[in-house]
């Protein structure tokens, strides 16, 4: 099998895409160059753009194959991943979101604990000593993949998903951690809840954080969840 | 909802599922959100343009059928798509043509016979408030056309006062043959480099059908299983066609409603001429493969827009 370990890369993806691989794994750096190589393809391709889908280490254009062609968008896109020479700042941006660890509000701290060897106090300091990345945005609209959860509280997806996941419902499954911004089916270990709204379709800014933004994770006691606007 | 215009279909009975569709909704990825759009691209535009509507006019998408509007208002609609029995007040009336709705007329839809996505456009396009620039109504999400969600009895589908239109057909030679069997074009593409060579023979010489699991979503196949040698990859942007290969080796099929982002392996795209097709095809129907370039698949998309420009509909009298 031939072995494809060059980075960057763009490859076809479709009709109508091309798909840049700018590393192999994921990383606060990758995040950057995307976050970088998208504004400059936004303002590059200009009326050809339909669509840019960045995450972990890719980014996926969609372009109007009826005015432009592939060659044309591979060169822009080649002249622009040789110009990331200078870094971007990372984005500054730290959001802190408030969450009430309990049994009542996360069913799967206790299960976790267990098979982390940890008591659920650890479980809970451990999950907010670690400053997040968003690493993608996806599977349900507003639903932002952060990265990564220390090795300790590390746990693998349930065997059965959950028909019902509550709104606010912060999880982790393997070395990621999210929050449902919407009640939906789901699969991952429910730990707490977070009574902010996340993603409000109805007004601008729609979104609390885009792709490559920080995100921190702060306890909060029942009464003060309830105070937030918290459902239990 | 503007209510600025009062003229309105009202809905006697929904259909299974019929959802208002415009192009699409692109720009906003960066929230999670898919596109939408019309799963038979083609029969949704040929809609819009028997009336001479503007391309991205929303419509009704009626999947499988069963709809009953009645009007309030005259107007002229136009319908294409899978062939589906149309009545009007129990007068059964042909499709890929426009059609005079005088107040109190019954619009009825039958169950679709051949292919199963009929469009229904009516003149200067339905009403609708978009959300994040386009109507279309995407369920999984809950944006788009009505709240989110499919038409239901009760519901007022707003038009603008229309005076009388000289009515247009498509010729018989120009509409598309739902019966094909489905030999559908793929870029290959994403993936595709990675995969062993007689696993790439297997998926492009052999036949696939498609499952019960055939929505807007996507399609799933079953046939030969294909091994992609790939264990684990990072999700990554997925785009309209895109054919991902899981563990199971069973081929899916991606379309207008995919989630943006996935993690299985990918072969490629198909072409979204062929895509069309294979979106008015239900279960049981057969499918095979064949590889093309992307610059095979932008001289097809460049001969097919000329055509469709080239194709001009006859006047019909009434």
């Amino acid at each position: 099998m031939p072995q494809l370990v060059e980075y960057p890369r763009i490859e076809v993806a479709g009709e109508d895409a091309v798909i840049v691989y700018l590393d192999k794994v994921a990383s606060s750096a990758t995040i950057r160059k995307i976050t970088q190589l998208k504004n400059n393809i936004a303002t590059v391709l200009g009326d050809n753009l339909v669509e840019l889908v960045p995450s972990y280490a890719s980014l996926l254009v969609i372009f109007d194959p009826l005015k432009t062609d592939y060659f044309a968008v591979k060169k822009t896109l080649s002249s622009s991943l040789e110009a990331n020479v200078t870094e971007i700042a990372s984005s500054q941006k730290v959001i802190e979101l408030p969450v009430y660890y309990s049994l009542e509000s996360g069913p799967d701290l206790e299960s976790l604990a267990n098979r982390s060897g940890l008591s659920i106090e650890d479980v809970i300091t451990i999950h907010q000593q670690t400053i997040y990345q968003v690493f993608a945005i996806g599977f349900a609209p507003g639903f932002a993949f952060l990265g990564e959860v220390d090795e300790r509280i590390a746990c693998p997806r349930l065997k059965s998903p959950r028909a019902k996941v509550a709104k606010g419902s912060v999880a982790i499954a393997d070395r990621q951690t999210a929050i449902y911004p919407n009640e939906s089916p789901g699969g991952w270990n429910l730990i707490g809840l977070c009574p902010q709204t996340l993603f409000n379709p109805k007004v601008s800014p729609y979104l609390t954080y885009q792709v490559g933004d920080s995100v921190k994770f702060k306890a909060i006691t029942q009464v003060e969840f309830l105070k937030l606007g918290g459902k239990l | 909802m503007n209510n600025s215009s009062t003229s309105h279909f009202e809905v006697v009975q929904p259909g299974i599922l019929t959802t208002f569709q415009d192009l699409g909704r692109y720009g906003h990825s960066h929230l999670g959100l898919t596109s939408g759009g019309p799963a038979d691209k083609q029969a949704y535009l040929w809609a819009n343009r028997l009336l001479n509507n503007l391309e991205h006019c929303p419509v009704l998408e009626v999947n499988f059928g069963g709809l009953k509007l009645i009007a309030k208002t005259a107007t002229t609609i136009a319908v294409t798509g899978a062939n589906t029995p149309l009545t009007i007040n129990g007068v059964v009336k042909e499709t890929w043509r426009s059609h005079q709705i005088n107040c109190g007329d019954d619009i009825e839809f039958g169950y679709a016979t051949i292919g199963c996505r009929t469009y229904l456009a009516v003149f200067e396009g339905f009403v609708v408030e978009p959300q994040f620039n386009s109507v279309s109504t995407v369920i999984r999400e809950t944006i788009g056309g009505i709240n989110g969600r499919a038409l239901t009895a009760g519901d007022l589908l707003f038009y603008k006062p229309t005076p009388k239109q000289t009515l247009y057909a498509l010729n018989a030679k120009d509409i598309p043959d739902y019966t094909d069997a489905l030999i559908v074009q793929v870029v290959t593409g994403y993936q595709h480099a990675s995969f062993d060579r007689v696993e790439l023979a297997k998926f492009f010489s052999n036949e696939y059908q498609i499952s019960d699991q055939c929505n807007r979503m996507g399609y799933r196949l079953t046939g030969p299983a294909i091994q992609s040698g790939i264990s684990q990859m990072l999700s990554e942007g997925i785009c309209k066609g895109a054919i991902q290969i899981p563990p199971d080796g069973q081929p899916i099929v991606l379309s207008v409603d995919r989630q943006t982002i996935g993690g299985y392996p990918k072969i490629g795209s198909v072409l979204s001429l062929d895509l069309d097709l294979v979106m008015q095809s239900s279960q049981g129907a057969k499918i095979s493969f064949e590889p093309i370039s992307i610059h095979y698949a932008h001289t097809l998309l460049h001969l097919a827009k000329a055509k469709y420009t080239e194709t001009k509909p006859i006047k019909v009298a009434k």
